[in-house]
């Protein structure tokens, strides 16, 4: 008790000011973006997209 | 916009391939161990007697097979969100190596017997030592790769993997506080009641950071990519991830019901464990609705077959895990099998197979190829898993009730109505389906590993270029 109630006390303060400049840094202002741009990275084998624009230039879905 | 620098797939490649490999091992001794309560006589030497094999079970499929899994995602996920290389590519080799060697010295010290006790948190202090030195040199490399990434944004699935990380970190530190007594035997730093508060404050936050949080960093990443669709609210992830962060870490106290912890510690730990519906359905329906306009894609894909359905089971064990923690509730469904049941409905159906859809996505990725061996093979894996979860927690369920229901039974005159050993005997057909549901999802990795073998054979491990982040 002596030890976890003040340690998840500290704990709450330290996420808190984790929260706190992470918001001022600016990492929640843009909260559409992100979502989008992990599917503008194509991470599918070099080859394997090389054949598929050779094929019919659409992006061929497996 | 390509350079000529690669991303370090080979620990990411690793790390997946050990996954399939240690699922099977830590999946096996489940199944023998299930074998052993239906026909204890299999119980013929002590280093596989079943007391010795559970924890063996529980250390190999939480952190040989969630661990590798969770090792090779966030890898892989913290490179690509960042668009650059890992940090220090020593250090990562090093995390794997020493990780593997953790897992072996475990798989060699619980069926000898040595155990600190401590559930989940077996392993002896040598062995929780190269666990902290593998820990710490997962975080420089994890929080390294943050440091040194091409985007300002840091994407809402590496916020799960660090509190993960450094979360795991610190649960790890406080409750293996021992005194080692010779090589292989230690005491708690903690006595009675304390420790045993310790023990379930590391325990529940070790299901709440290590099996929740690290996975639902895999599906904020691995459900968008796979159905191509962005997550259906950014914003709502962002809410989840600071919701859970804030109130995970006082649940613990409801594995304590009814014991000698004091009231208000339990009353404390059942409030938050309620609260803790709200960011977890929060952050089931964000993953489902991000199929939004895409359900088509659920009829033919089997890998998102089972990144959706993990999140179905996420969601029906975090409304079942708050249920359970009400005292009323726990009075009747602590200690039975009910327990057994909820555990599996969120390691079976929520992580493993998070972890297996991943898995699936990333294979054929870290060889060079668009998709695995066989697409067929993977829906085969996708039925068998499913009817075999389905099959092991409902015989759990209607076991742990009925468990519940015959101890609490009395007669008028205020004497017990069943002995232990009764509801022992009542439970042996559920043990048997239970059994018969461990054996189907031990299948279905067989039948992955086959599907992973023929999808490497022949093929050239593949290190992927570097690509710039993309501007929108």
């Amino acid at each position: 008790m002596y030890l976890l109630v003040p340690l998840s006390v500290v704990l709450v303060f330290v996420i808190g000011a984790v929260f706190w400049f992470s918001l001022r840094g600016g990492q929640f202002d843009d909260l559409e973006g992100p979502a989008y741009r992990i599917l503008m990275d194509d991470d599918k084998p070099l080859d394997a997209r090389a054949k598929a624009s050779d094929g019919a230039g659409a992006q061929s879905e497996p | 916009m390509s350079t000529q620098a690669t991303y370090n797939y080979k620990v990411v490649r690793q790390f997946a391939v050990m996954t399939v490999i240690w699922g099977i091992v830590g999946m096996l001794v489940g199944v023998i161990a299930a074998a052993q309560l239906v026909w204890p006589q299999l119980s013929v030497v002590e280093w596989l007697s079943y007391g010795r094999l559970r924890p063996l079970h529980t250390n190999a499929v939480i952190f040989a097979f969630g661990g590798s899994a969770l090792f090779a995602t966030s890898y892989y996920v913290v490179q690509r969100t960042c668009h650059t290389r890992l940090f220090a590519d020593g250090l990562a080799a090093f995390t794997f190596w020493g990780w593997q060697v953790v897992i072996l010295l475990a798989a060699v010290t619980l069926p000898l017997g040595f155990t600190t006790g401590k559930e989940y948190a077996e392993l002896e202090w040598p062995i929780d030592v190269l666990i902290t030195v593998v820990w710490v040199s997962y975080a420089i490399v994890f929080f390294g790769t943050i440091a040194k990434r091409k985007t300002p944004h840091i994407y809402v699935a590496n916020w799960f993997f660090g509190a993960f990380i450094l979360t795991v970190a610190l649960l790890h530190l406080v409750n293996s506080c021992e005194v080692p007594a010779g090589l292989w035997k230690s005491y708690s730093c903690y006595a009675g009641v304390q420790d045993a508060m310790v023990q379930w404050w590391y325990g529940h936050n070790a299901v709440g950071f290590f099996l929740t949080a690290g996975f639902l960093g895999m599906m904020y990443y691995f459900v968008p990519k796979q159905a191509e669709r962005p997550v259906y609210s950014y914003r709502l992830s962002v809410v989840h991830f600071w919701a859970l962060i804030f109130t995970y870490m006082w649940a613990g106290p409801h594995h304590l019901h009814y014991t000698a912890l004091p009231d208000w510690t339990q009353s404390i730990g059942m409030l938050f464990s309620l609260i803790l519906l709200a960011p977890s359905w929060g952050g089931m329906i964000n993953g489902i609705m991000t199929l939004s306009g895409a359900w088509h894609k659920l009829r033919t894909d089997p890998i998102l077959k089972f990144l959706i359905t993990s999140l179905s089971f996420y969601g029906m064990s975090t409304f079942e895990g708050p249920m359970m923690s009400i005292k009323t509730v726990n009075a009747l469904s602590h200690y039975t099998d009910w327990t057994v049941g909820h555990v599996h409905s969120g390691a079976l159906g929520w992580v493993a197979f998070i972890s297996i859809g991943s898995i699936y996505y990333l294979i054929p990725r870290m060889f060079g190829r668009t998709e695995m061996y066989s697409t067929r093979l993977i829906t085969l894996h996708f039925w068998i898993a499913t009817i075999g979860v389905v099959l092991y927690i409902a015989s759990m369920w209607i076991a742990g009730v009925m468990q519940g229901l015959m101890w609490r039974a009395t007669n008028p005159d205020g004497t017990l109505t069943y002995s232990f050993v009764e509801s022992v005997k009542a439970s042996y057909p559920f043990w048997t389906i239970r059994l018969l549901g461990g054996v189907m999802f031990l299948t279905g990795m067989l039948i992955m590993l086959y599907n992973t073998i023929k999808t490497i054979a022949g093929q050239k491990a593949y290190e992927a270029p570097v690509l710039a982040p993309a501007h929108a």
